[in-house]
């Protein structure tokens, strides 16, 4: 396994103002502030894209494939989530939407959706056959994989080894188009994603070798584009009909998408990635009893709340939901539940839907030996007792308990603390211009300059 | 290392914090998560059952390189016939502390299954002592 872990998040230093709001906010502590800009520590980021929500100025970016990658292949498939439906009103009819895609220069649309009715089969087969341990936990969402890695290292083997809908529905739509003689070095698939996270599992997937799909296209980007061509009334070329979907497999990515699959009482489904972090703790403890599977999503409204969906999520799960209750024509969606696979095609998918056992990576081990540990945590603990616990983030750190934790690892200096800066002064230990110095070092000269306030010096005397 | 806890009786929303507390601890320290796992189920278990049943109790943790040792150490009602406690099912508990989803009578049995060594001893109307000894490497 590498050490270095591929990221859809990208820190732009040019526009960074070091604000820290993004270090506060970080739910696994992954940022740190030095020369005045944001720093990520890419073994403890785990893709949830809170630090993005919050950026005031717009510095962190999420990578994504250029769009003009997709004519690198003949046949051009977009894998559509519900939820980019979702970001329409409904009196925009999901063909037009489609139709819209087709122009842009995609050859077909699958519905990422699709596979969901196959795949919670295979669900339950999975958790009537593995007994222990319980609650089994979805793989769907790869931010909380992630946060299980690193945070919850107990529970990686309560994941359970699944592909995801959207793995399914790519193996699929490739082999109809392989059977239909086109050669599958020219079959391009392209995901249209509504977060960071889902970007990293196709780049670098855990329980993975190589992903089935071939490139992501940020939705907040394709959505400008087809409201674009929906406006102009263009696009009018129709896509031959897709299977109807059933309503229940249309809100899959929602929350309680998946729980619903599942008996009532047994299951349950947790958003937000702070939410299940609390709930967690309690599944560590052996606490959970009488749950056998866990929905599990990182964004509050799941995949509706996920960081580059253009709409307010809350009336994307409205439009949703709306949208199966209504003209089955109008919205693809059939509740009857027409798709089924060909006993073939079962046999095909389920022999290329497990994915290999996924490994702890915890970032919560002082060091690999335990007296080493232990020697670090005596330290820790010293040195988090003479820390003033405001927890202000002046340091660069984004807690006191987390100085102490980068001090002991060699990564920062405990004078970073104010408090313990003005404490050292009073003693005549340290010398104003010396503490200066340090705090430019973590915000740089700019934020500290002597004479940036020349003319304003007045007003705040 | 040394930590010390103390816990209220009757309190079951706080039950689980000291748990919580030890499993940050050996996370940090890089102990093996099946033993990081049966000694937060036993100290679990030890928790709920001050809370449960007792009116106060204090939780000492004694970490080395080698091993965790545990004592809990409460006020109460003491458990006349432990050999009895410790059989699957059996619990004194009342219908208030099984409504909340506590007392089945797994306790003792799950922490004698999730330590490497357990002693209890107790005093009828005094209190009870119990201690959790789970190694890091077996």
């Amino acid at each position: 396994m590498n050490d270095v872990f591929h990221h859809a998040l990208k820190f732009r230093e040019d526009l960074c103002i070091g604000c820290s709001h993004c270090m506060n906010i970080c739910p696994t502590e992954a940022i740190r502030v030095r020369h005045g800009k944001a720093h990520l520590q890419a073994n403890r980021c785990v893709d949830c894209g809170e630090c993005y929500r919050i950026c005031p100025v717009g510095a962190i970016i999420v990578e994504q494939d250029d769009f003009e990658n997709i004519y690198k292949y003949q046949t051009r498939i977009a894998l559509l989530p519900s939820v980019f439906t979702g970001q329409f009103p409904n009196s925009i009819s999901h063909t037009a939407i489609r139709s819209a895609l087709h122009e842009l220069g995609f050859t077909h649309v699958y519905e990422v959706e699709e596979g969901v009715e196959f795949l919670s089969d295979q669900f339950h087969q999975y958790i009537r056959e593995k007994k222990t341990p319980r609650p089994l936990i979805s793989p769907f969402c790869p931010a909380i994989v992630r946060l299980i890695q690193v945070k919850f290292p107990t529970l990686v083997n309560h994941i359970i080894l699944l592909k995801a809908p959207l793995d399914i529905t790519a193996l699929n739509a490739r082999q109809n188009l392989t059977e239909q003689g086109i050669n599958p070095e020219e079959i391009g698939i392209f995901y249209i994603t509504p977060c960071a996270a889902k970007i990293v599992a196709v780049k670098s997937p855990v329980g993975e070798q190589e992903s089935v799909i071939d490139g992501v296209i940020n939705m907040n980007y394709l959505y400008n584009k087809v409201r674009k061509i929906i406006s102009h009334h263009r696009g009018a070329d129709p896509l031959p009909e897709i299977p109807a979907l059933n309503a229940k497999s249309v809100c899959w990515s929602l929350t309680h998408g998946e729980s619903d699959h599942h008996e009532k009482g047994r299951s349950l489904a947790i958003d937000e990635i702070n939410n299940v972090t609390e709930f967690l703790e309690k599944v560590e403890n052996d606490e959970i009893k009488g749950i056998d599977f866990l929905e599990l999503r990182a964004c509050d409204e799941s995949c509706a709340g996920g960081v580059l969906c253009p709409g307010n999520r809350f009336l994307t799960v409205n439009k949703m939901r709306e949208r199966t209750s209504i003209n089955p024509i109008l919205s693809g969606i059939d509740n009857k539940g027409t798709l089924s696979y060909s006993s073939d095609r079962q046999k095909f998918l389920t022999d290329n839907m497990r994915i290999d056992p996924i490994l702890p990576r915890s970032i919560l081990k002082l060091d690999d030996d335990v007296a080493e540990a232990m020697v670090k945590m005596k330290r820790i603990y010293e040195l988090n007792r003479i820390l003033p616990q405001v927890d202000c983030g002046i340091c660069g750190s984004p807690t006191c308990k987390s100085l102490s934790e980068d001090v002991v690892q060699d990564q920062a200096d405990i004078k970073q603390c104010i408090f313990i800066q003005k404490i050292l002064e009073q003693n005549e230990k340290l010398d104003i211009w010396e503490s200066i110095k340090i705090m430019r070092e973590i915000w740089s000269d700019n934020k500290l300059d002597k004479n940036s306030l020349k003319d304003e010096i007045n007003i705040i005397n | 290392m040394h930590f010390e806890y103390f816990i209220e009786g009757g309190n079951f929303a706080e039950a689980g914090s000291t748990s919580s507390q030890v499993k940050k601890t050996l996370k940090q320290l890089n102990v093996d998560g099946t033993v990081i796992k049966r000694t937060v189920v036993a100290l679990y278990e030890a928790e709920v059952n001050i809370v449960a049943h007792a009116y106060s109790g204090k939780i000492t943790v004694e970490l080395d390189e080698e091993k965790i040792d545990i004592k809990i150490v409460d006020e109460g009602p003491g458990i006349p016939d432990i050999k009895r406690a410790m059989e699957i099912g059996y619990s004194t508990a009342s219908p208030e502390v099984r409504e909340m989803g506590f007392g089945a009578g797994m306790g003792l049995s799950n922490m004698k299954n999730n330590s490497d060594k357990l002693n209890i001893t107790s005093t009828v109307g005094k209190g009870t002592e119990v201690e959790i000894i789970n190694y890091f490497h077996l």
